[in-house]
């Protein structure tokens, strides 16, 4: 038991250090040196932020597929606030929040509120009717839009359908519709705001790491810690674990999952900011196949789609791994399709490595 | 004596340190009922999935019609004419009644299936078993539940079986199905058939069966002619000790009412309950399975519905969540340990604490080291045998799983413990730790109610102080434990009082 822990928490590390130390023997001096591993850290950022999020999720028995739509929304709505002239910190915080209302959204078809996932997208509607059509400014819009959908929720909560969804299912419509509403809120084409601000200059080189990079760094650590150190994140592996024993025990089953999914799907924003800086625009055509990305970082990195199982930390390393061996096969001169081989053999190899020590564990 | 058409001779069987099976004798002729009978936990399911090829044991020998019985799987089993029916049906639901009873066997020109050739099997498949008016055409899951067992009695017949296994035949069926059953099998003996019947029900064990094998901890333990062994007789040695010892009793006063029902009806069942329950009171609810109790306890504890009646649960009036119940000072057992009661790939201690997490937090956090203190003790004071409290729930043995289910109501702290079939499918030795915490909750001070479900009746009449039955969801009037015996239950049970 103590051998399968420790086996479970060093082995994807193993792997990282395995692919970097192989590639640093190919490749020698460019490749090891301090501005590559700041370059490699700056492009997991995007890809590991929102994979945190997603290992929630996971662990939770649940799934997203609609990451990589939801970063490109977050990049429109970002470009869009900013093109309007709202202070940054509006248009970050715009940004993450649309990924929240998502995510919202998500979860209450998840947990099959049909009737308040309506209500929330009347409010996100209101919203940017009063911002947009009316010139409301930002705050009030949003508090009428919330206090709106609230309201209407209250009202609709008595005659409320119980439909649960499957998650694969509700994503997989929100992987085409939101990628929908980006396109129609960016007109069909990019958002390019006359100054990007600091949100575009969150991935800008820096003298030790960017800013961005910070943030995806902590967001690491505070989310692994609440994992580990909370009840909520207790509840977040029991859901995923046995969702019945769960109920049973008393967990807020229906609740957590909805916050999860806004957490979550939360994640996906603050990379779309990333992925903002990174673009220097807003831009509905962005971050496709990332949702797959993502999911490959988190299994890489040990957590078990079937739920009750994964780290953050081996989310990270499993981000780190891909950027690694991205970086790596490029930098030998390696052509893209065997990189995208190699990635596709790796994470095969990465989850029957984690079939093999399981069996070994039972 | 005819020669056995089946012998099993020294099975041995051990999962991990468990050693289910140590060296069981069984023999069954053509033409015999042999009852299987032991405890749960005694292994009859066990040696009936080695004799059915889900299993492979790890000693001994089987022996069928004088040849080397060896099946790799349940296919060679059934190809071998050995068939089970067991005790939750197996037909695929969304199929016909005829594509079940040909399933796996339809006849036909290579990938093709002669339909027509199929459906004449089945249909005089189903005259066999003496029901030749269900529909073919029908889907399995829309027949009612004792056809639907008919149906999987006429899969076995129609593939020629030579040996067949009943799991607990009656469980599921009313008195009338149940009649009509025994009737169905004594045919099937007259053909020629050997048959096994596992039962718990040992006045079903006189009616139908010629011989009796008794199982306990593994081994036989004793078995012969029905005729030649009292029910005390088979009683004494499937326990294997005498009863007083198993069921403590201390003194116990009654105190205030935690627990009550006044004509409380679910969303299907149960359909009117009324009781009350105090500290101080271990409180019996009988009856058979599918009768509504687990849906009682499901909606005392707010995990179903409550559509009518008042209900009162310890200081919560009215339905309230199984959040808020915990909180208040009730806890719940769930019968399906394997599903709902506990997360088997969760550790000992993760189980333990995950309803009561804020007992142990400090400013909101929780650490595993606080998880493995509070664990530490109850794994001590339950003797859960474990090599850690760190070790996957799911390689303990069923008793030890179940102390920890338990052991998470004591760590909560509660005052009305909800227990649904607490006992099922464990050993003898943790049954009489179970018994014994259940006594001693009831009798401390300040003392706990205890409503529990129990589908065994030495059980129930060994810890309760009252009980009550339930029929077709119909909680009937609580009675001293002292005014009940094994036959009257059965007999409201069946609702042959009415």
């Amino acid at each position: 038991m103590k051998v399968g822990a420790l086996a479970r928490s060093v082995g994807p590390l193993v792997g990282l250090i395995f692919v970097w130390v192989l590639f640093a023997v190919l490749n020698g001096g460019s490749f090891v040196q301090w501005s590559n591993q700041r370059l490699m850290l700056t492009q997991t950022a995007v890809v590991g932020t929102a994979a945190i999020g997603a290992t929630l999720i996971i662990i939770a028995g649940g799934i997203d597929l609609s990451v990589g739509s939801t970063i490109a929304l977050g990049t429109v709505v970002v470009g869009l606030l900013l093109d309007a002239g709202e202070p940054p910190l509006v248009a970050a915080l715009g940004g993450i929040g649309a990924a929240m209302v998502c995510g919202l959204i998500i979860g209450t078809l998840v947990i099959g509120r049909l009737g308040g996932a309506l209500t929330v997208i009347a409010g996100a509607i209101l919203t940017g009717w009063l911002w947009a059509r009316l010139g409301a400014p930002m705050p009030a819009a949003v508090g009428a839009g919330a206090v709106a959908a609230t309201g209407l929720a209250l009202l609709v909560r008595r005659f409320d359908a119980r439909l649960p969804l499957a998650p694969f299912i509700v994503t997989l419509g929100m992987w085409g519709a939101l990628r929908g509403l980006a396109k129609g809120l960016a007109d069909n084409g990019q958002v390019h705001p006359p100054d990007a601000t600091w949100v575009g200059g969150l991935l800008d080189r820096a003298t030790v790491l960017p800013t961005g990079v910070w943030m995806f760094l902590g967001l690491a650590l505070i989310t692994g810690a609440a994992l580990r150190y909370t009840r909520f994140g207790r509840h977040v592996y029991a859901i995923g674990s046995n969702e019945q024993t769960a109920r049973l025990c008393g967990v807020r089953v229906e609740r957590t999952k909805v916050w999860i999914y806004i957490l979550g799907i939360g994640c996906a924003g603050l990379a779309a900011l990333m992925q903002f800086s990174y673009l220097k625009a807003g831009d509905p055509t962005t971050a496709e196949g990332y949702e797959l990305k993502v999911i490959a970082a988190v299994v890489i990195g040990g957590a078990s789609l079937s739920g009750g199982e994964g780290t953050i930390r081996g989310t990270i390393i499993g981000a780190l791994i891909m950027t690694v061996v991205d970086s790596g096969c490029t930098h030998l001169g390696i052509d893209n399709w065997v990189q995208e081989i190699v990635t596709g053999a790796m994470i095969v190899a990465a989850v029957a490595l984690d079939r093999i020590r399981h069996r070994r564990a039972t | 004596m005819t020669p056995a058409r089946l012998s099993m001779h020294g099975i041995r069987k051990r999962f991990g340190a468990t050693i289910a099976l140590d060296g069981v004798d069984l023999h069954v002729a053509p033409g015999e009922v042999l009852a299987l009978v032991g405890e749960n936990g005694a292994g009859k399911s066990t040696l009936m999935r080695i004799l059915a090829g889900a299993l492979t044991p790890d000693g001994g020998t089987m022996t069928l019609d004088g040849g080397d019985y060896e099946p790799r799987a349940p296919v060679d089993a059934r190809r071998h004419g050995v068939a089970m029916i067991h005790q939750e049906l197996s037909l695929a639901p969304h199929l016909s009644v005829m594509e079940n009873i040909v399933l796996g066997d339809e006849l036909g020109p290579g990938p093709f299936v002669r339909w027509r050739d199929s459906r004449a099997r089945a249909a005089a498949a189903l005259a066999r078993v003496g029901r030749d008016d269900i529909p073919l055409d029908d889907a399995a899951a829309s027949r009612p539940i004792a056809e639907q067992q008919l149906i999987e009695i006429a899969r076995a017949v129609a593939v020629g079986s030579r040996v067949l296994v009943f799991d607990e035949p009656t469980s599921s069926l009313g008195a009338a199905d149940a009649r009509r059953l025994l009737d169905l099998i004594r045919r099937l003996r007259a053909e020629g058939l050997a048959i096994i019947a596992i039962s718990h029900v040992l006045e079903e064990v006189r009616a139908i069966a010629d011989r009796v094998t008794i199982l306990r901890d593994g081994r036989t333990v004793g078995g012969g002619a029905i005729d030649d062994l009292t029910t005390d007789q088979i009683i004494t040695l499937m326990v294997g000790r005498d009863v007083d010892e198993l069921y403590p009793r201390q003194p116990r006063t009654p105190g205030e009412v935690v627990l009550d029902l006044k004509e409380v009806a679910g969303e299907r069942l149960p359909r009117d309950a009324t009781l009350t329950v105090r500290r101080g009171e271990v409180f019996g609810i009988a009856g058979l399975v599918g009768a509504g109790r687990t849906e009682l306890l499901r909606a005392i504890f707010g995990l179903d519905a409550v559509t009518r009646g008042r209900l009162r649960v310890g200081r919560l009036t009215g339905p309230a969540s199984p959040t808020r119940h915990w909180a208040a000072g009730t806890g719940f057992v769930s019968e399906d340990r394997k599903t709902e009661g506990l997360a088997l790939s969760w550790s000992v201690a993760e189980n333990l604490c995950l309803p009561r997490l804020d007992r142990l937090a400090r400013l909101g956090l929780v650490t595993p080291a606080a998880e493995d203190r509070a664990m530490a003790r109850w794994v001590e004071r339950l003797g859960i045998r474990c090599a850690s409290v760190r070790q996957t729930l799911g390689a303990l043995s069923g008793g030890n799983q179940q102390k920890v289910a338990i052991a998470r109501l004591l760590f909560a702290d509660v005052d009305l413990l909800l227990l649904d079939e607490p006992t099922r499918g464990i050993d003898v030795g943790s049954k009489a730790q179970i018994y014994a915490l259940i006594d001693e909750l009831a009798s401390a001070d300040p003392a706990r109610a205890v409503l529990i479900v129990s589908s065994a009746l030495p059980e129930l009449l060994g810890v309760c102080d009252r009980i009550a039955v339930m029929t077709r969801g119909v909680l009937g009037p609580a009675r001293d434990v002292a005014a009940w015996d094994a036959h009257g239950i059965m007999v409201d049970a069946t609702g042959g009082a009415a």
